[in-house]
C-alpha cells in the first residue's frame, strides 16, 4: 500500500519537473521566434486571431475571422502598411478560456505581432492577462465586458455593455418616452451590465423605470413578467438580451395584452430571421447596433460586396468588428512605423479610423468612442434611424 | 386585478406541466420506473409537428396525429431496446439508462437539427379572449380543457378496460399478474405507447404556447413535470394534474410577487415541505410494505 503511494508521488514529481522543463522551453522558443517575425527580411506582420470556430458560439468566431481575412486581403492588395505585408494566423478557442490561452501561446510561438481577439468576453479576459505580461497589442472585436480590455495594451471595437445601456437610455428618452419598463436576463453578465447602466442613465435624464423584471437564461415563459410590466403603465419596454428570448417575448406579449414599442441592444442581431413569418410582432422596434449591412455608404457597400463574393453570406456585426480591428492595427502600424509592441500600443491612443462600424478613436480605457447606430425594424426590414 | 391575471398565467403554465406529468406518472405508476426521457419525447413530438406542418404541408389535424404516432412508436422502441433488457436489474440501473436515453435523444436532435431554436407553425390557433381589462390566452384555455379531458379519460381507461386492469395488476405485482395470465411485456409496451402519445400532445400544446423547439426544449419542462408528479403523488393520475396546476401557480405568483430568481427555489422548497409532511405526495396512495 505504502509503496504504491510512493510510486504515485514519484510519478507526480516527474510530471511536475517535466512541466517546468517544457514551460521553460516554450518561452525560449517564443522569444526567438517573435524576434524572427519582427525582423524578418521580407517584413511580414503577423496578426493573430482567436475566436470560437467550432462549438456553440462558432458563428461569432467564424464571422469575425472572415471579416478579418477580408481586411487583410484588402490591405495587402493595396501594398501593405509601412513596408509590411499582413498575414492572418487564426486559432480556435471554442469559447473556452483555457483553450483561448493555449491558442494565444501557440500564436506567440508562431511570431504574432498583434492580436485580434478573443471574440467572446470570458476567454478574452483570460487572454488579456497573458498579452499584458507580454506587452502585446490586443484588440478584441466583440468582447463587450469591461474586463475584456482591462489593461493598457488592450482595446476593443464594439461598445461596452454600460455604453449600450447609456446610449439606449438617451435614445428612448429622446423619443419622448418617460415611463419605460426593463426586462433583463439576471443570469447573464451582458444583459445585467446593460440593465444597470440603463437604469442609472435613464433615471439621471429624468425618466422613470416603471418595472424592472428579470428572468434566467433558458426560461421560455415570460407571461408573468409581461403582466407585471403591462400593469406598471410603461410606455415602452427595453429588452437588453439575445434574439431568441426576444422572439419568445414578442410572441407572448399578445397573450397578456401588452402593446408597447420595444427597444433592444446589439444582441438583437438575428431577430428578423428568428421571427420568420411573424416580424410584424416587432414592427417599430428599435435596437442599438454597431453595423447595418444594408447601409449605402461606400465603405459598407465595399465590405459587404467583398464579403459576399468570398463567403456567399451577408456579414454580421462580428464580421464588421473583425474587419475594423484589422484596420485599427494597420493604422497603429502606420503611425508607429515599426512592429515594436510598445510603439504599437502607444499609437493606438492617437489614431482615428473610419470603419464600417463608424468613425472611432480610443479613450484611456481602450474603449472605442463612436456614435451609436439605431436600427429600426419595419415589416422585416432594418433601416437606420436618423 | 393583477393578482387574477397572474393566477391565470400560473394556471396556463401549470396546465402544460400537468399534461406532461400525466405521462410521467402513468409510466411510473405501472412500471415503477422514472422515465427521464419523457421530456425529450415531447421535443421529438414538437420536431415531428414542425416537419409535418412546414415540410410535408400536412393539415393541422393530420400533423398532430403524425406526431402522436411517431412518439408512440418511439416510446415503444425505447422501452423495447433500453428498458426491457433491464426488467430484472436494479432500479438504479434503469434510472441511469433512462438518463442515457434522454441524452441520446437530445444529442440526436442536436446532430440532425442543429443548436438553433426552430420556429414551428402552431397546429392550434385560438385567438386571445378579451374580458374587460383582461386578456385570456386562447391556447391556455385549450391546454387546460384538454388536460382535464385527458386526465378523466386516462382514469376511466385504467379503471374500466381490460388493458387498464391489466396495467393495475402489473403495477401491483408483475410476477402474480403473469401467473394470472396477464401479458406483462405487452401491458408495459401499451403503457409506454399511451404515455408517449400523451407526450406528443404535450409537445403540440407546448408549441402552441411558445412557438419554438430546440434540442433541449424538453429538458426543463420534463424536470418540472416530474416535480409536479411527485408533488401530487407519483403514480396517481389526478395527483399529477393537481401537482402540475399547483406548481404553475406557485411559480407564477412567486415570480410576480417575491422574486424571479427565487421562483424555482420556492417551487422546490414547497416540494420538500410536502414530502416531509406527506411523503407519498398530496394524492399518493399509502403503500404498506410487508416485512
Amino acid at each position: 500500500m505504502k509503496k504504491n503511494y510512493l510510486k504515485l508521488l514519484a510519478l507526480c514529481m516527474v510530471a511536475v519537473v517535466a512541466m517546468f522543463a517544457f514551460a521553460g522551453c516554450g518561452s525560449d522558443n517564443n522569444q526567438q521566434q517573435s524576434n524572427n517575425g519582427a525582423n524578418d527580411e521580407n517584413k511580414v506582420f503577423y496578426i493573430g486571431s482567436i475566436g470560437p470556430l467550432t462549438g456553440a458560439a462558432a458563428s461569432y468566431g467564424t464571422s469575425a475571422k472572415q471579416g478579418e481575412e477580408i481586411a487583410v486581403a484588402e490591405i495587402n492588395a493595396a501594398g501593405g502598411v509601412a513596408g509590411y505585408t499582413f498575414e492572418l494566423l487564426a486559432e480556435d478557442d471554442q469559447h473556452d478560456a483555457e483553450k483561448s490561452v493555449n491558442a494565444y501561446n501557440t500564436l506567440m510561438d508562431k511570431g504574432m505581432n498583434a492580436l485580434v481577439g478573443s471574440v467572446t468576453s470570458v476567454p478574452c479576459i483570460a487572454v488579456t492577462e497573458e498579452s499584458h505580461a507580454d506587452g502585446l497589442l490586443q484588440i478584441t472585436p466583440s468582447g463587450s465586458a469591461i474586463a475584456a480590455a482591462q489593461y493598457d495594451n488592450c482595446f476593443r471595437i464594439c461598445f461596452t455593455d454600460p455604453q449600450q445601456g447609456e446610449h439606449m437610455a438617451q435614445y428612448i428618452y429622446d423619443q419622448g418616452i418617460t415611463n419605460c419598463a426593463v426586462l433583463y436576463d439576471v443570469s447573464d453578465a451582458y444583459s445585467s451590465g446593460i440593465y444597470e447602466a440603463f437604469v442609472a442613465a435613464y433615471e439621471g435624464l429624468g425618466g422613470t423605470v416603471t418595472a424592472a423584471e428579470s428572468f434566467a437564461s433558458g426560461d421560455v415563459d415570460f407571461h408573468t413578467q409581461l403582466t407585471s410590466i403591462k400593469n406598471s403603465g410603461a410606455q415602452a419596454l427595453f429588452m437588453p438580451f439575445y434574439y431568441q428570448e426576444v422572439a419568445y417575448v414578442a410572441n407572448q406579449a399578445g397573450d397578456v395584452g401588452l402593446d408597447v414599442p420595444y427597444f433592444g441592444s446589439d444582441g438583437w442581431d438575428g431577430v428578423i430571421k428568428q421571427l420568420e413569418g411573424d416580424t410584424t410582432l416587432i414592427n417599430g422596434s428599435a435596437f442599438l447596433t454597431p453595423f447595418i449591412p444594408s447601409a449605402t455608404d461606400e465603405k459598407t457597400v465595399g465590405f459587404v460586396t467583398a464579403y459576399q463574393e468570398a463567403y456567399g453570406a451577408v456579414p454580421d456585426q462580428f464580421a464588421a468588428d473583425g474587419y475594423d480591428a484589422v484596420y485599427a492595427i494597420a493604422a497603429a502600424l502606420e503611425k508607429a512605423g515599426s512592429a515594436d509592441n510598445a510603439a504599437l500600443v502607444a499609437a493606438m491612443y492617437d489614431i482615428e479610423i473610419d470603419g464600417v462600424t463608424g468613425h472611432m478613436s480610443w479613450d484611456e480605457n481602450g474603449d472605442a468612442t463612436k456614435d451609436a447606430i439605431i436600427a429600426i425594424i419595419q415589416d422585416g426590414d432594418i433601416t437606420q434611424a436618423e | 386585478m393583477e393578482f387574477l391575471a397572474q393566477l391565470l398565467n400560473g394556471l396556463s403554465l401549470g396546465s402544460i406541466y400537468a399534461l406532461i406529468a400525466l405521462g410521467y406518472t402513468m409510466v411510473y405508476g405501472i412500471c415503477k420506473m422514472l422515465n427521464f426521457a419523457h421530456g425529450d419525447v415531447i421535443m421529438v413530438g414538437a420536431y415531428t409537428l414542425s416537419i409535418a406542418m412546414s415540410t410535408l404541408h400536412f393539415p393541422p389535424f393530420l400533423s398532430i396525429l403524425t406526431s402522436m404516432v411517431v412518439c408512440a412508436v418511439l416510446g415503444v422502441l425505447i422501452e423495447r431496446i433500453a428498458y426491457k433488457p433491464l426488467r430484472q436489474a436494479s432500479p438504479l440501473a434503469v434510472l441511469i439508462t433512462a438518463i442515457g436515453v434522454s441524452y441520446f435523444l437530445q444529442s440526436l436532435a442536436l446532430l440532425i437539427f442543429g443548436s438553433t431554436q426552430r420556429r414551428v407553425e402552431s397546429a392550434i390557433n385560438v385567438a386571445s379572449i378579451q374580458v374587460g381589462d383582461f386578456t385570456i390566452s386562447g391556447n391556455a384555455v385549450i391546454t387546460l380543457v384538454l388536460t382535464i379531458i385527458l386526465m378523466v379519460g386516462l382514469t376511466w381507461f385504467i379503471n374500466n378496460t381490460m388493458t387498464g386492469k391489466a396495467m393495475l395488476a402489473v403495477s401491483e405485482d408483475k410476477g402474480a399478474a403473469q401467473l394470472m395470465g396477464v401479458n406483462v411485456n405487452k401491458t408495459i409496451a401499451v403503457t409506454f405507447l399511451i404515455g408517449s402519445a400523451l407526450a406528443a400532445v404535450a409537445g403540440v400544446l407546448y408549441i402552441a404556447s411558445y412557438g419554438y423547439v430546440g434540442p433541449y426544449t424538453g429538458a426543463m419542462p420534463g424536470i418540472k413535470a416530474f416535480v409536479a408528479a411527485v408533488l401530487g403523488g407519483i403514480g396517481s393520475v389526478p395527483g399529477a394534474m393537481l401537482g402540475g396546476i399547483l406548481l404553475g401557480i406557485i411559480e407564477s405568483l412567486s415570480k410576480a410577487y417575491i422574486s424571479t430568481q427565487l421562483a424555482d427555489a420556492i417551487v422546490f422548497g414547497v416540494l420538500i415541505v410536502v414530502l416531509l409532511v406527506k411523503p407519498t405526495g398530496l394524492l399518493g396512495k399509502k403503500i404498506m410494505e410487508k416485512v
